[in-house]
């Protein structure tokens, strides 16, 4: 079970290998689309990586969901309580 | 009563592709070109998808002629007569006749008649649908070669102003010869299908839909397209989600073509050349980090100038590799399909 600041940390990784986005960049009021400049391709790389990471599943259904940072980090803990 | 014993057909050891042939229609399609009908850009298009160009055939063109251009270059290849083909598979999904099949008139066309000749419709994964049937035909005994041609003109199933899967598309045709061969030419089919997700790459419409205009069941173009918010013209073209097939493809396929080396006793290390399906250059880049493919496996790339031909793509993509490097010949090579159904096939291969 990580944390929310734990699950941010991870989530600042993975976009940061994917993109290249430096880590800090990555806080919970950001959007994905406008604010970090990550396509749907892009998404669905973060989204996989963090399935593996945290041990959750995200469906298609959710990804469209999750349109910031603190979106998926709040998800993310939901899936693994 | 004496019961006669009943003779079966004699079972081959080892199959191979002896040959290649592909055909590339002449029109060239531009990123720019595509962007006269969507908003977008060829920056936008390249970053993507990969793909700075795609080959489309002309009206008078059509898919048997694709096929027999490569088909006629994949017998010369493998040094093999028309006469002696034993069966001839057609994979695709863009003839535009439910029946005669285009295989029936393709091996006429040939000189193969009277070959059992039969289309497969499994899309993207059409070609290593046939090259698992022409395999197993061969082994079998119930032929000694086949002919197993992908081949799309998936121009005719488009529609220019689609941003979800037209622009990607391009047509072409790709064929090989398999017969028998001395040593194991032809690992495993490691295919399937799981038809829960039969809507992830999909046709607007039915043709039933165009009969019911055509028959005036149905008033007016605008009303029929009313019910389907995807299309405004009432011919059926393709549209997909892409994000969801990006990530089947890659992480699903990943494992496919992972069990397709393992079934065939090989590892990653062991191969010369990675020939995916042809349908993103960042599902080929993303699956060849997932097999962690070492450095020295070539990885087919021929989306750039081709776009993507569904059935055609491994093939055609084969045929280039082998033409830009024939020291590869005899080497062997991963090829996975995966597309609409969804469906999916992988096998090792020693190169023609």
């Amino acid at each position: 079970m990580a944390s929310n600041e734990e699950i941010l940390a991870g989530l600042a990784e993975i976009v940061n290998e994917e993109t290249g986005l430096a880590p800090e960049s990555v806080e919970l009021d950001k959007s994905f689309t406008d604010d970090l400049d990550i396509d749907s391709i892009s998404m669905m790389t973060i989204v996989v990586n963090a399935e593996e990471k945290f041990g959750v599943r995200i469906p298609d259904e959710e990804v469209k969901n999750l349109k910031t940072v603190g979106d998926a980090v709040t998800f993310i803990s939901g899936a693994q309580a | 009563m004496s019961i006669t014993a009943l003779q079966q057909a004699p079972l081959r050891e080892h199959t191979r592709i002896l040959g290649v042939g592909a055909y590339r229609p002449e029109l060239i399609v531009t990123n720019d070109d595509v962007c006269q009908w969507i908003d977008s850009s060829d920056e936008w298009i390249r970053q993507r998808t990969g793909i700075v160009t795609r080959h489309r055939a002309p009206r008078d063109v059509s898919v048997i002629d694709m096929a027999e251009a490569a088909s006629r270059e994949a017998l010369i290849s493998a040094g093999i007569d028309a006469s002696q083909i034993g069966a001839v598979l057609v994979s695709t999904v863009t003839h535009p006749y439910a029946t005669p099949s285009a295989a029936a008139q393709l091996a006429d066309r040939l000189g193969a008649t009277p070959a059992p000749a039969y289309d497969i419709s499994a899309a993207c994964a059409g070609y290593c649908y046939g090259i698992a049937q022409g395999d197993a035909l061969v082994h079998a005994g119930t032929a000694e070669y086949v002919l197993v041609v992908g081949v799309e003109k998936l121009s005719d199933f488009i529609d220019n102003t689609d941003r979800t899967i037209s622009f990607l598309l391009g047509d072409g045709a790709g064929a090989v010869v398999i017969g028998p061969g001395d040593a194991a030419g032809i690992g495993p089919s490691v295919w399937g299908s799981d038809g829960s997700k039969h809507e992830a790459i999909r046709m607007t419409r039915s043709l039933l839909d165009v009969r019911d205009y055509a028959m005036g069941a149905v008033a007016t173009d605008a009303e029929a397209a009313e019910d389907d918010a995807e299309g405004e013209s009432l011919w059926p073209t393709m549209r997909q989600d892409g994000p969801s097939v990006f990530r089947w493809a890659v992480w699903e396929m990943a494992k496919v073509a992972q069990q397709a080396l393992d079934a065939a006793g090989v590892s990653a290390e062991d191969l010369a050349v990675f020939l995916p399906h042809q349908a993103n250059i960042r599902i080929i880049d993303e699956m060849v980090k997932q097999l962690n493919l070492p450095e020295h496996v070539y990885v087919a790339r021929d989306i750039v100038d081709a776009g993507n031909t569904s059935a055609a793509s491994i093939p055609l993509a084969m045929h280039r590799t082998l033409k830009e490097q024939p020291e590869l010949s005899g080497k062997l090579a991963l090829q996975i399909g995966f597309g609409a159904g969804l469906v999916f096939g992988a096998q090792v291969v020693v190169l023609p």
